[in-house]
């Protein structure tokens, strides 16, 4: 008999970086910079040629450099978590994340190029790498995007313990 | 009869460019810029190509037109061709060059036949999907990716509301993201191979909105009467090279769209038409014209740019475009052989860059097999 399905499970991992991966990223900040302010957080791992978020960054936190193909560099200290490269990056892996936002909570800016957009103070259903629900999460501020080229940006405010873990969100 | 007044009308063009996508606008744009005179002609109603399918933003760097979305890079070439002095036939299809006077035959809206000539002649006629077949694969609701992201990105049709897309190749992952902005329900991309095959960052994308993506999956079946109502689907193993069903392990999934995203192939048929030289290269989409570095195929005058010239990116498409609008304009004086040679040079070095890293590495060698082949 053959089975009938409503819904495909999540099967494996494929495509999603484990937490292991991420560390070896030179764009993923360490544990250290976490505790700072807003700091960006560049999840691309894979030799694509590929430069605007240096190219955009306005204040060197970001290197490429030669050959194009190499994986962005972030130096933690000099990012201030502006969201320009979140805009721009083509393959939408920048996220900027304030672990400390206040005692309890951590603020996660996420790229988000769907419609509608969520108000400022809505209510989310906070995702992880997956797709799998994680936490509620609450709109903390909408950056519609000015130009069609950028993403727009939804930052989103989660339970401190799931601020590496929270990617995405929907509701 | 003011037929010889056509004639000499009619081969007054010193370059023959058919196909207005990224590659043929590219050319046009920069041989017209040093002063050559240019004929553009392209079978759609509007110029662009595939770049009007493209929401999403490109890759490279600055000089790649890099976090740009494809249709913006459309508008731009559109705007630059208004600008100079390009003659262009639309709905216009090519369908025969002969290649001793280099006459290409054509026909505006299905009617009369006409001929122009020139001693330079691109073909920049792109790529079509290729199909893979199953049971069902006929049935409306099954279509190529490339398709599905026509239907939605340029005529604002949504092709189906529930989605199981067949291969993960950036193709595949582009579409099911923009099928999902589209406010289509992805269920799922299934992949033949034991490993997603394009980037992962366009998987995270998909895979952090919740659509699962099987690897070592393939589809056995599309059901439905008149229309998509499902698909069968079945985890696979790779047995001393061929496919194994894993039995029990099928599943039957509603769905009202089945996207096809296995590949494109160069869309050659002028080129077997001319008899050019053809090689199969794998990783550049099947058999291509061979050409030297000037993009020249093997009948001296007739260029091949873009994805006919090999399955790549409408970035490299137009950096081969350009490299050909320079080879004509300095062959034909329009420009002097030392600027030529940076130009050359630049271009050369940005399709380098574009053709780097573990993605491009299989399609510099292919190029590099076809131009020392030549």
């Amino acid at each position: 008999m053959l089975k009938k399905i409503r819904k495909i499970p999540n099967f494996d991992n494929a495509g999603v970086l484990s937490l292991k991966d991420l560390k070896a990223i030179p764009g993923f900040p360490s544990e250290t910079d976490f505790e700072n302010d807003l700091v960006a957080v560049i999840e691309c791992d894979e030799d694509i040629p590929c430069n605007p978020c240096e190219d955009v960054c306005p204040h060197s936190a970001i290197k490429v450099g030669l050959p194009i193909t190499n994986l962005p560099h972030l130096d933690a200290k000099k990012c201030i978590g502006c969201l320009k490269c979140v805009a721009i990056c083509p393959g939408l892996c920048i996220f900027v994340i304030n672990k400390n936002f206040d005692d309890k909570n951590s603020l996660i800016f996420i790229p988000y190029e769907y419609s509608p957009l969520p108000n400022k103070g809505q209510l989310v259903r906070a995702l992880n790498r997956k797709g799998e629900y994680v936490c509620k999460g609450i709109v903390y501020k909408v950056i519609k995007s000015s130009k069609k080229n950028s993403s727009s940006i939804v930052g989103i405010i989660v339970p401190k313990k799931f601020y590496n873990e929270v990617r995405h969100f929907n509701f | 009869m003011d037929s010889s007044n056509n004639y000499k009308k009619n081969c007054d063009y010193e370059l023959i460019i058919i196909g207005a996508g990224p590659a043929g606008l590219s050319a046009a744009k920069t041989a017209a810029e040093r002063g050559v005179n240019v004929i553009l002609i392209d079978e759609n109603d509007r110029p662009g190509g595939q770049l009007f399918t493209q929401t999403h933003k490109f890759f490279g760097s600055k000089e790649h037109y890099a976090g740009i979305r494809g249709f913006q890079i459309g508008e731009k070439l559109l705007k630059d061709l208004a600008e100079i002095n390009v003659k262009l036939l639309l709905n216009t299809t090519v369908f025969g060059i002969f290649p001793t006077e280099k006459r290409v035959m054509y026909s505006t809206n299905n009617s009369k036949i006409h001929t122009i000539m020139s001693e330079n002649i691109l073909i920049a006629t792109g790529a079509l999907e290729k199909p893979i077949l199953f049971k069902g694969w006929t049935l409306p609701g099954v279509m190529g990716a490339g398709a599905a992201q026509t239907m939605m990105n340029v005529y604002r049709v949504l092709p189906g509301k529930r989605v199981i897309m067949i291969g993960s190749g950036n193709v595949g992952l582009i579409v099911s993201y923009q099928l999902m902005q589209a406010g289509s329900k992805v269920l799922g991309v299934i992949e033949l191979l034991p490993k997603i095959s394009g980037y992962k960052v366009h998987a995270a994308k998909i895979r952090r909105a919740g659509v699962p993506i099987l690897t070592s999956h393939t589809i056995i079946e599309a059901k439905g009467k008149n229309f998509v109502k499902s698909a069968v689907i079945s985890r696979i193993n790779f047995n001393n090279g061929s496919i194994e069903y894993i039995k029990g392990s099928e599943f039957e999934i509603n769905c009202d769209l089945i996207c096809i995203a296995s590949g494109f192939q160069p869309f050659s048929e002028l080129c077997w038409q001319l008899g050019l030289e053809m090689k199969y290269i794998s990783a550049l989409g099947g058999f291509v014209p061979v050409h030297n570095i000037y993009m020249e195929s093997s009948i001296p005058g007739i260029f091949v740019a873009g994805d006919v010239a090999g399955i790549e990116e409408a970035s490299t498409a137009m950096e081969e475009g350009k490299l050909v609008g320079e080879v004509v304009a300095f062959r034909l004086g329009y420009s002097k052989e030392k600027d030529f040679k940076i130009y050359f040079n630049q271009i050369n070095k940005r399709l380098s860059d574009l053709r780097s890293g573990s993605f491009g590495i299989e399609r510099k060698k292919g190029k590099s097999i076809l131009t020392n082949y030549s």
